[in-house]
């Protein structure tokens, strides 16, 4: 059982733990990327939150997310991009924690819906936010490949 | 989107059963309730039984009881008991205009069955309980 500290926002010293985590999910090490994320999303940041999960031993978690105004059309909500839980503290309600209190710091923004976009095959992540309320937005996500 | 007959009572009963795991239930009070016939029905329940969804219960009565983790049973895990999504498309299809709207249609597949697989018998319960909650007609909200 994992008993949270507390969730804050990431800071510096927390990067290799959230690559780590990163790392452990998708088998990717992604230092630059993560950094650049703390520069673009981290504290004082308006509208724009990078937060970690932790207890008195670790970071157990993050997740990112900003609010963003008339993206195709849509007034502004907020977004979560990134999401990752330690293989060991899952289960645990410690995404159930970070996405809630995400949603407060939208909330406080004024934006009264959240979205998010997940690749259809991962079930573990979209079955996580489905259990959290999350419907199908009014949106279809497109792609070609360029030739 | 249309699921069969089977599949619909399959969930119904999974629902019913996932709802109170302690409680016993037979096929004759889940058809009642869903107006729709026993015999059908327990053809659907032994169905999930052998899945290992239910477990028959002794005793007076009979009936069956939920022997899953409703967490980590999805709605793909329960339909696909009794129909494979996209399984009645047209094999062999050769004119590119038939290739073509394969295609099409096998993009709708993959999100059916990723929604489907997505959405666990407790996430639905959350559902249900939301809906029960709004008068019929309402307009749905996320959240």
């Amino acid at each position: 059982m994992i008993y949270l500290k507390k969730i804050r926002g990431a800071t510096r010293a927390d990067l290799a733990q959230i690559v780590a985590i990163d790392a452990g999910i998708t088998g990717l090490r992604k230092p630059a990327y993560w950094s650049g994320i703390l520069s673009r999303y981290g504290t004082r940041q308006r509208h724009r939150y990078f937060l970690v999960a932790e207890n008195d031993r670790a970071v157990q978690g993050y997740i990112v997310g900003e609010v963003r105004d008339w993206e195709f059309g849509s007034p502004a909500c907020g977004w979560v991009f990134g999401l990752g839980v330690r293989p060991e503290a899952r289960l645990a309600g410690v995404g159930a924690r970070m996405l809630e209190a995400i949603c407060e710091r939208f909330r406080r923004a004024g934006v009264t819906t959240v979205r998010t976009l997940l690749a259809r095959d991962n079930q573990l992540v979209l079955a996580f936010f489905r259990s959290q309320g999350m419907m199908a937005a009014p949106f279809i996500p497109l792609q070609m490949e360029l030739e | 989107m249309k699921l069969q007959q089977n599949a619909r009572l399959a969930l119904y009963a999974a629902l019913e059963f996932a709802a109170d795991p302690s409680r016993q239930l037979s096929a004759a009070e889940i058809a009642a309730k869903y107006r729709i016939s026993t015999h059908h029905l327990a053809k659907v329940l032994r169905k999930l039984g052998r899945a290992g969804l239910l477990r028959a219960a002794r005793g007076v009565g009979g009936g069956y009881r939920f022997a899953a983790n409703a967490k980590r049973v999805t709605l793909l895990d329960v339909i696909g008991l009794f129909e494979q999504i996209g399984a009645a498309r047209a094999r062999g299809a050769r004119r590119a205009e038939e290739r073509a709207l394969e295609e099409v249609l096998a993009e709708i597949d993959d999100i059916a069955r990723a929604t489907f697989g997505s959405i666990t018998l407790a996430t639905m319960l959350k559902l249900v309980g939301r809906r029960a909650q709004r008068p019929p007609g309402a307009p749905g909200r996320a959240g």
